[in-house]
């Protein structure tokens, strides 16, 4: 095994006195890529579990790869579509590979940088949390994203959604849609409207330029008063939208794979929908007289970040409920805001970012009323 | 696990020496009693608790003190037996525990060195007799991986482990948590106690387990624990009239050709037990109790741990190097998380080395932990509150109900990789000097 014996003869280098010691975190972290690193427990139980948070984030990044393929082939799409070219599978694929791929790149190279600087700064080896992060923000960004505001906003995340607090597992705001959220609201122009959905001009040749295209989301065009009628490319996800978030197809083929393996929880998942479609239902008995409460709950579901949402950012452990009843309460208010923004505020098309990043910020009070009844619990036991 | 022993037991080898190490005695600060060179009887104290002098720890075996080996600012890590050809014992005098009070029974026991093996909760410590405790807790099964099944062990024994019993029951209320799956008629039918039964795997057969589930600790109160085995001693001292500490423990794991039990005299020196029967000496773990709460050892110059009832060996994994393990299927690594293909294989039993197989990271999954244990307690949240030193929160969240064995299985399975018994170890004897 030459490369094995390659690291253990440069690894001197990187310790305590080495000359590239101020490297140190950065070969940890590609030693421990290369290689499960074959430390043996010092204390307490002789043996461990294979899972570590590496084996984690990775199950999800793949878990992300359905709706990552699906959206490169369905920005290629739209645009020809809107160009009004026939085109076949694979030139569609490879225009919506090359616009969504800067993204991707500038995404991790950001945020990885940042990361690398402060586990150097702080000595701590380099966690892998923003290997999801990452890979997410480019799939909740329209595909026409400039890349110099997807830069700032990565790096303003990283720096002030989760550094701050500590790193993976400290941050009590979901990384991503901090990300998300700073476009939003700092270059609202870049990610709402009806203008940004759709890539309207050529990569490298491929493609055509088209002027003044606009083309509104199904959400965008609801919040006008103009509700596009159900149909199943609302579930294949041939629709405009956000790169990751149209196909339902592809996301559930990544709540499968979370769910059987444990990492997503059932309870949270589920409990988005339920919330969700029953809010929905709510507004079309009793809602206020417009075309976004009067749109049936299937359609709601289906349609803007509402399944990407529910897959994969409600049940991000860090930022969401430890407690198991607390996750059921989570996943509901989730699925009841996201609902009630897109359809009370006509300002705000899409609900579910907002509604995930409220709820961020009450998981810790839902968590206390249950672990205070268990306490409550032991002081009763002694009163009795 | 690899490694299950079969059911057969054999004598260990002559053990050279015989040794009491008292880092095993949770929370007792040794005061030495005997000088080197000096004879024993077994039976006879070598160290008593300089809190509690009533509480004697004694020699296994009759012979003579050969050494009393000293670490790290004088602090005392064993005292050494040579042990004689023909034992002596101290003779206690064999007495019915029916006519006895309980305070007799206890005096007997304090005065025979069998109360040192008695722990306690809160603190998981060695019990203060000073206490009246609620109720005292045996569980007659260990549903840890490779473990002895007490029901073998207990062959032969029986008449001895329900006068232990009896005598427990004089003391205080005893509770007996047997396995759905044990029939002996020693356990089913064991008279003077409260019989619970417990089903499924580990850690069911946690003594801390079935407190929570029978009566939960509250502040304030005490509860005994003890070990089936140390029962069988106190059986054997009222019906004979002497400490004898000859157990059957388990000598397993994937490293040790043909695992079996061994019987063997407590505090022999392992080499004595495992010596010869190792498949092979480099890179093996050879471990002083189970795999989860185990400490790790070597051959040499170490003893069978007071609380031990198996030594395992497994590979140390030292000389391993999996090639981009975050990515691989990984059909051999055990996990119970199912992102590893290794549910596809038929065979169930594993090859499980000590490598921690990641790094350690802020806790990241929820829920992790509370799928391994089974109390009314939030683990996570008692975690946290231990490790930012809280004491207020640390009680608030039944630190009072626990032990580290309690997070064994916690700790097998956090991808986060914490030392969560070490941490809760911490909590305790923080705790307990707060209170003192």
């Amino acid at each position: 095994m030459s490369l094995r014996n390659y690291i253990d003869k440069i690894k001197p280098n990187f310790e305590e006195g080495g000359k590239l010691h101020a490297l140190h975190s950065v070969f940890e972290g590609f030693e421990s890529f290369l290689y499960v690193p074959n430390a043996t427990s010092k204390s307490g139980v002789n043996i461990h579990d294979s899972f570590d948070s590496k084996r984690m984030m990775i199950m999800v990044v793949i878990a992300l790869v359905p709706a990552l393929l699906f959206g490169m082939y369905n920005v290629g799409y739209q645009h020809y579509l809107a160009a009004g070219l026939e085109m076949s599978f694979w030139p569609m694929f490879f225009f919506g590979f090359l616009a969504v791929l800067p993204r991707i790149i500038v995404s991790y190279a950001v945020g990885l940088i940042i990361e690398f600087v402060v586990a150097q700064w702080k000595n701590e080896e380099i966690q892998e949390g923003y290997l999801v992060s990452g890979f997410i923000i480019p799939l909740i960004i329209p595909a026409t994203c400039p890349l110099w505001i997807l830069a700032l906003a990565v790096a303003f995340s990283v720096i002030f959604a989760k550094e701050i607090f500590g790193g993976t597992g400290m941050n009590f705001l979901n990384v991503a849609l901090i990300a998300r959220a700073f476009i939003f609201f700092a270059y609202p122009s870049v990610i709402s409207g009806d203008a940004v959905w759709v890539v309207d001009h050529s990569i490298l040749g491929l493609g055509a330029d088209i002027d003044g295209l606009t083309q509104a989301t199904v959400l965008g065009s609801a919040s006008t008063g103009a509700v596009d009628a159900f149909d199943m490319n609302m579930v294949w996800g041939f629709i405009p939208g956000s790169v990751g978030e149209t196909s339902v197809i592809a996301i559930a083929l990544g709540a499968l794979l979370l769910l059987y393996t444990g990492i997503a929880s059932w309870k949270t998942m589920l409990s988005v929908f339920v919330g969700g479609a029953l809010t929905a239902v709510l507004y079309n008995k009793v809602g206020p007289d417009n075309a976004m409460a009067a749109m049936p709950w299937y359609q709601h579901l289906v349609v803007g970040g509402f399944c990407f949402g529910a897959v994969f950012m409600a049940t991000d452990p860090v930022t969401s409920c430890r407690t198991e009843g607390g996750k059921w309460i989570y996943g509901l208010l989730i699925g009841f805001m996201a609902i009630t923004i897109r359809v009370m505020n006509p300002g705000f098309p899409e609900g579910m970012m907002l509604a995930i990043l409220l709820l961020n910020c009450f998981a810790p009070l839902i968590d206390y009323c249950f672990v205070q009844a268990n306490v409550n619990k032991r002081v009763k036991r002694i009163n009795k | 696990m690899a490694g299950q022993p079969e059911k057969k037991t054999v004598s260990a080898g002559a053990s050279a020496s015989y040794a009491l190490c008292p880092d095993d005695f949770t929370g007792v600060t040794p005061k030495i009693v005997v000088k080197e060179q000096q004879n024993v009887k077994a039976g006879e104290a070598l160290f008593i608790d300089k809190n509690h002098p009533e509480v004697k720890f004694v020699s296994p075996v009759s012979g003579q003190v050969t050494a009393v080996n000293r670490g790290a600012r004088r602090k005392v890590m064993s005292i050494v037996v040579a042990p004689e050809e023909k034992q002596n014992y101290v003779e206690f005098g064999t007495k019915s525990v029916q006519s006895l009070s309980g305070q007799e029974v206890l005096s007997i026991l304090l005065e025979a060195g069998l109360f040192g093996f008695f722990r306690q909760r809160p603190y998981d410590v060695v019990a203060s007799p000073s206490d009246s405790p609620r109720g005292i807790f045996v569980s007659a099964f260990d549903s840890k991986p490779l473990a002895p099944d007490f029901e073998y062990v207990l062959e032969g024994n029986e008449l001895d482990f329900q006068t232990g019993l009896s005598a427990l029951a004089k003391i205080a209320p005893t509770t007996l948590g047997i396995s759905a799956k044990q029939s002996a008629k020693a356990l089913k039918e064991a008279k003077n106690v409260d019989l619970y039964v417990f089903q499924g795997a580990h850690p069911a057969g946690n003594v801390g387990v079935q407190i929570n589930h029978i009566r939960p600790v509250n502040k304030g109160e005490v509860v005994w624990t003890v070990d089936p085995e140390t029962v069988i001693f106190i059986g054997r001292l009222f019906n004979k009239g002497i400490v004898d500490m000859t157990r059957t423990i388990v000598l397993a794991g994937a490293e040790v050709n043909d695992p079996s039990y061994v019987k063997v005299v407590a505090g022999a020196e392992l080499s004595s037990i495992a010596g010869g029967r190792l498949k092979r000496t480099e890179n093996v773990r050879i471990i002083n109790g189970n795999v989860l709460t185990g400490k790790k050892t070597t051959l040499e110059n170490s003893w069978l741990g007071a609380f031990s009832n198996m030594i395992t060996v497994i590979p140390e994994g030292d000389d391993v190097n999996e090639f981009m393990g975050w990515i691989m299927p990984r059909f051999n690594q055990f996990s119970v998380s199912r992102s590893f293909f290794s549910w596809l294989r038929c065979k169930k039993e594993f090859n499980i080395d000590a490598r921690i197989k990641g790094s350690e990271r802020h806790m990241i999954m929820s829920n992790e932990y509370d799928k391994v244990f089974p109390m009314d307690i939030y683990p996570e949240y008692l975690i946290k509150a231990i490790i930012t030193g809280n004491i207020d929160k640390m009680e608030a969240y039944g630190i009072y109900e626990v032990a580290p064995e309690d997070f064994a299985l916690c700790e097998f399975v956090d991808s986060s990789k914490l030392e969560l018994q070490r941490i809760v170890r911490q909590g305790l004897d923080n705790l307990r000097a707060e209170m003192a």
